[in-house]
C-alpha cells in the first residue's frame, strides 16, 4: 500500500518529491524541523539532508519523512483547535495559593 | 519550512481565502504589526505572497549563479587550504540557494517553476554576479565586498515577517561570516605582499566596489517596492540607509589594508559620522539587471547548459525509485 503510493507520487508528478528534515543536533536533545530537501528516494534524501544541513556538524542523527505524509492542524482553525485548554489554568502550580508557613510545596 | 504539501484545502475552501475583505487586511497587518510571524499556511494577502515569491527566488537564483565568478578560480587557487576553502565556500551558495528555494515553496511556487523562469529570464538574479572574475584577488573582492553587503543586507531579513524566510536568512547569515572572514583573509595577504600582488588587491577593489554599492538596490528616491515592504516588515531598512551602513563599516576596512576606495567624492563627515559617497552611475545598474552587464549572457549560457546536462541524472534517479518502489510493492 505504502510502496503504491509512491509509485503514483512519481508517476504522476515529475518533480522529485519534497522531504522535510528534522535534525537532532546532540544527543540528549529532540530532533527539530530544520527545512526541506527535494529528492528522488528516502536514501537520497537523508544524504541531501546531510549535505544541505549538517555541513558544520549541526547533527547526530537526521530524519526525513514525505512532506506529503505529515498531518498538519489548519491555521484557520487555531483558535477553536486550542480552546479547550484556554480555561483550565489549575493545571498551572500557580494557581494554588499554599498558606504562610508551609514549606517544600 | 513547510511546503505546498502539507494539509492542502479544498478548492472551495481556497477560494473562500482568497476574498482580501478589509477586516482580514486589517487582522493581517495586526499581526504584522505586533511582530507575530507569519507562517506557510497563514492567510495572507495575495500580493504579500508574490512579493514573498519574488524576492525570495531571486535570492535563491543569486546564490546559485553566484558560484560561478568563484568557480572560475577553483582550479587556479594558489594553495590546496585555498581551494578547499573556496571549495567550501561554493558549497554554502548552493546550500543557500536550496534553503531559500525550500523557503519559496512553502507559498505555493514550485522547484520547476523558479528555475524555469531562472532560465526563461523571466526571474532576475543579483545585477553583482553579471561582473567578471578576473584575478585571484577578485575572490578576496567578492568574499570581503560582496559577500559582506550581502550580509548588510541579510541580517535585517532574520527578523523578516514571513516565517520559513526569516528562519532560512538566520542560517544563511551564520555562514556568510565565514565568507566574508576568508574574502578579507586573502586581501589581507595580498596587501602585506609584493608590490604587484597589492596592486591586484587595489585593482580589484576598483572593480568591485560601485556594483558592490549598486547591491542594495535603488536609491530610496526610485525604489518602487519598499514603502509596502516595509509596512509588511519584509524590509525593515531602506536601500540607502543600509548602503550607508556598509560604506561607515568597509572603509576603514579598505584604510587597514592601505587600499583606497574609488570613489573622489567620498569625505568623512564628521558631524553625522557618516562617510559621504560620490554619485553612482544608475545607468551602469539599470544596463547590468536589464542584461547587458558583462558577463550576464556567459552565466545564463552556463546555467542552462548545467541544468540540461544534469537532466538524464534527475530522470535516472527517478527511474531507479520507481524501479525499487515497484520491487517492493511486488
Amino acid at each position: 500500500m505504502r510502496a503504491n503510493c509512491h509509485i503514483e507520487e512519481i508517476m504522476t508528478n515529475k518533480e522529485w518529491p519534497l522531504y522535510e528534515v528534522f535534525i537532532r543536533s546532540k544527543s540528549g536533545l529532540s530532533h527539530r524541523h530544520c527545512g526541506s530537501i527535494h529528492a528522488a528516494d528516502d536514501q537520497l534524501a537523508l544524504d541531501a539532508a546531510r549535505d544541505t544541513y549538517t555541513r558544520r556538524n549541526e547533527g547526530v542523527s537526521i530524519w526525513v519523512v514525505r512532506s506529503s505524509r505529515i498531518v498538519a492542524s489548519d491555521p484557520a482553525e487555531t483558535a477553536a483547535f486550542f480552546e479547550p485548554a484556554e480555561d483550565k489554568i489549575y493545571r498551572h502550580p500557580t494557581f494554588y495559593d499554599i498558606p504562610d508557613g508551609v514549606e517544600n510545596l | 519550512m513547510y511546503t505546498q504539501g502539507l494539509d492542502q484545502k479544498g478548492q472551495s475552501d481556497s477560494q473562500r481565502d482568497a476574498l482580501e475583505t478589509p477586516e482580514r487586511l486589517e487582522a493581517f497587518q495586526k499581526r504584522i504589526d505586533a511582530e507575530e510571524k507569519i507562517e506557510a499556511k497563514d492567510w495572507m494577502p495575495e500580493a504579500y505572497r508574490r512579493t514573498l515569491i519574488r524576492q525570495i527566488s531571486q535570492h535563491a537564483h543569486s546564490e546559485i549563479i553566484g558560484m560561478q565568478p568563484e568557480g572560475n578560480w577553483l582550479t587556479r587557487a594558489p594553495s590546496l587550504q585555498r581551494k578547499s576553502i573556496l571549495l567550501a565556500k561554493i558549497q554554502d551558495e548552493a546550500g543557500h540557494g536550496l534553503y531559500l528555494y525550500s523557503a519559496a515553496e512553502t507559498l505555493g511556487v514550485s522547484r520547476d517553476q523558479m528555475v524555469a523562469d531562472l532560465l526563461s529570464g523571466k526571474a532576475k538574479y543579483s545585477s553583482i554576479f553579471n561582473y567578471p572574475s578576473l584575478t585571484w584577488a577578485d575572490i578576496g573582492a567578492i568574499g570581503w565586498l560582496v559577500d559582506g553587503a550581502a550580509i548588510m543586507n541579510q541580517i535585517p531579513l532574520c527578523r523578516c515577517s514571513y516565517g520559513p524566510y526569516s528562519r532560512a536568512m538566520i542560517r544563511i547569515c551564520k555562514e556568510e561570516s565565514f565568507h566574508q572572514r576568508q574574502g578579507y583573509d586573502i586581501m589581507v595577504k595580498l596587501c602585506n605582499g609584493t608590490h604587484a600582488q597589492k596592486a591586484m588587491a587595489q585593482d580589484a577593489l576598483n572593480r568591485w566596489w560601485w556594483p558592490s554599492l549598486m547591491m542594495f538596490g535603488p536609491s530610496d528616491r526610485d525604489s518602487k517596492h519598499s514603502a509596502q515592504s516595509m509596512a509588511w516588515k519584509i524590509k525593515r531598512f531602506s536601500n540607502d540607509e543600509l548602503r550607508q551602513k556598509f560604506i561607515d563599516v568597509t572603509v576603514p576596512q579598505a584604510e587597514f589594508l592601505g587600499l583606497t576606495v574609488p570613489d573622489y567624492d567620498m569625505e568623512f563627515d564628521a558631524a553625522s559620522g557618516h562617510y559621504i559617497h560620490g554619485e553612482i552611475d544608475w545607468q551602469e545598474f539599470v544596463d547590468v539587471i536589464s542584461g547587458n552587464g558583462p558577463c550576464n549572457e556567459q552565466r545564463m549560457a552556463k546555467r542552462s547548459k548545467a541544468h540540461a546536462d544534469g537532466a538524464w541524472v534527475r530522470d535516472a534517479a527517478r527511474a531507479y525509485a520507481e524501479k525499487h518502489a515497484a520491487r517492493a510493492a511486488a
